[in-house]
């Protein structure tokens, strides 16, 4: 297992940070979750995690000692590689529509990457993307390995209002919008499964580690998708990883 | 997964509230934001109030906040204008019994069903004929009118310039009208930056700046996770300061 230079710092009264180096990279994914499935294995209820491409979060109910953390954090590091991994990953299928009505940056998209609409479809439904967060809204997913050519800036300004589903591009990364928000990205599509449900357990089928394929769908097909998950009756297509 | 704390904004004034109350500190109690509404009590329990100040009343008879108050069956409880702070609290003895979701009883919708309480809408609470109050008048100051915000440095705190650190502790700045429980937004905008960072977490009273200049404070119905600069974290008790202000007060940072 690659040992990676860990950075810990306090992160206000009530949290900590943990920072592994600056880049978006795989074995960094798998490094930061062995260590999260190891601290969880250990009597720490206190703490909720929030894992994150080279980073975690670790957020206290209560006041604590930073220092003696720290130290606790660091052992527990060394000596992560005597847990054994037992959680199973999936790559999800998931319909995508980029037709105008919702692909509201599309074309600035494609003006800003050089590249026709529909090279951008094409290049956007070719990866199995790699989950490395889950946050910003509940079940907002954070995607990795998105091909370079549709590396594009955020938004200067976001806007005010995001519809649900909204399929996004910002920087090296791509993602979508659970539910209505304010949001920063460039809309390029919408897929209408639903990412996150509190009725089910658990509330979203993704987990971070998992990776996301998605293919292109007509509007008619986008609306037929809709409504077979809103009545609970569409079936979702996942396939095992092997580790 | 993405869902936010949530829970009262000032937690302060929603732990002052249970606390008098002997309650147990997340019993769940109703936030008042800007004007409050008329409540019709069906059953005898002992209330109190804190947070904000708006004139609240008991069939007409004034009743002053951090008091534990007797309520009665048919009992009314009205608000009138707001003297100070922005959220009011009102805890009931033993906690209001709204639905549980996630292991609490806050509100955020889509997570629950509703993100506030309508008109006509009815909690229940347990009855409660008789209780002695430890504490019946403590003549508690409010916790919130000073307009200076704590903060420590946030974990993108060394992209700050000069110019950029000159203008966020030697001012003043306005609370914008986009504030809510997610975010308050700061009208003032400091210079830009070009500053990208990977994706990473972001609590309640975290300080972001935006490559445009805005200063966006995240709330307690903020997101988990963002990809501005985390330039500035609010202390616990700044953040129950700042979400008793309201749009157009002011409010400055003080390096703790």
């Amino acid at each position: 297992m690659n040992t990676f230079d860990l950075q810990i710092s306090r992160f206000g009264e009530m949290a900590i940070l943990l920072q592994w180096p600056q880049e978006v990279n795989e074995l960094i994914l798998a490094d930061i979750l062995a260590f999260v499935e190891a601290l969880k294995s250990q009597d720490r209820s206190d703490w909720e995690y929030v894992p994150s491409y080279n980073s975690v979060t670790l957020i206290s109910k209560s006041k604590f000692d930073f220092e003696q953390e720290k130290k606790l954090l660091l052992d527990a590091y060394s000596k992560r590689d005597g847990h054994q991994n037992t959680t199973e990953r999936h790559c999800w299928q998931l319909p995508v529509c980029y037709d105008s009505e919702f692909a509201l940056d599309l074309p600035m998209v494609s003006e800003k990457s050089g590249l026709s609409e529909e090279e951008v479809i094409r290049l956007h439904t070719s990866e199995d993307y790699l989950v490395y967060g889950i946050g910003f809204l509940p079940g907002f997913l954070y995607l990795g390995g998105l091909p370079q050519s549709l590396e594009i800036p955020r938004r200067d300004d976001p806007r005010v209002e995001v519809s649900p589903g909204a399929v996004g591009l910002a920087g090296k990364q791509t993602g979508i919008y659970p539910q209505n928000s304010p949001g920063g990205w460039n809309i390029i599509g919408n897929c209408p499964i639903p990412l996150f449900n509190p009725k089910l357990e658990p509330p979203c089928f993704v987990k971070v580690g998992d990776r996301i394929r998605f293919h292109a769908i007509t509007k008619a097909e986008h609306k037929l998708r809709k409504i077979e998950s809103e009545v609970g009756i569409y079936n979702l297509n996942k396939t095992l990883i092997d580790a | 997964m993405g869902v936010p704390v949530s829970g009262g904004m000032d937690a302060l004034a929603v732990r002052k509230a249970n606390l008098l109350l002997e309650n147990q500190p997340n019993d769940a109690v109703m936030e008042i934001t800007m004007t409050g509404p008329t409540l019709l009590f069906e059953t005898p329990t002992y209330i109190c109030l804190t947070g904000a100040e708006m004139a609240a009343t008991l069939n007409n008879e004034p009743i002053k906040n951090h008091n534990v108050v007797q309520v009665k069956a048919g009992d009314i409880l009205s608000y009138g204008k707001l003297e100070s702070g922005f959220r009011s609290y009102l805890a009931v003895k033993g906690g209001f019994l709204t639905e549980e979701v996630l292991g609490s009883r806050s509100q955020y919708f889509p997570v629950t069903v509703s993100k506030k309480l309508l008109e006509r809408n009815e909690i229940s609470y347990f009855e409660t004929k008789r209780y002695d109050a430890l504490i019946s008048d403590p003549k508690l100051e409010n916790h919130f009118n000073s307009n200076f915000l704590e903060v420590e440095k946030g974990p993108e705190f060394v992209i700050l310039g000069d110019a950029q650190l000159a203008e966020l502790f030697a001012q003043e700045f306005t609370v914008s009208e986009k504030n809510n429980r997610m975010a308050y937004q700061i009208g003032e905008k400091i210079v830009g930056h070009k500053h990208t960072i990977i994706t990473s977490g972001t609590l309640p009273g975290t300080v972001q700046l935006t490559p445009g200049g805005k200063l966006l404070i995240l709330m307690k119905d903020g997101q988990t996770t963002g990809g501005y600069p985390r330039i500035l974290q609010l202390t616990e008790a700044s953040i129950c300061t700042l979400a008793q202000k309201r749009a157009g007060d002011t409010v400055q940072f003080k390096l703790v």
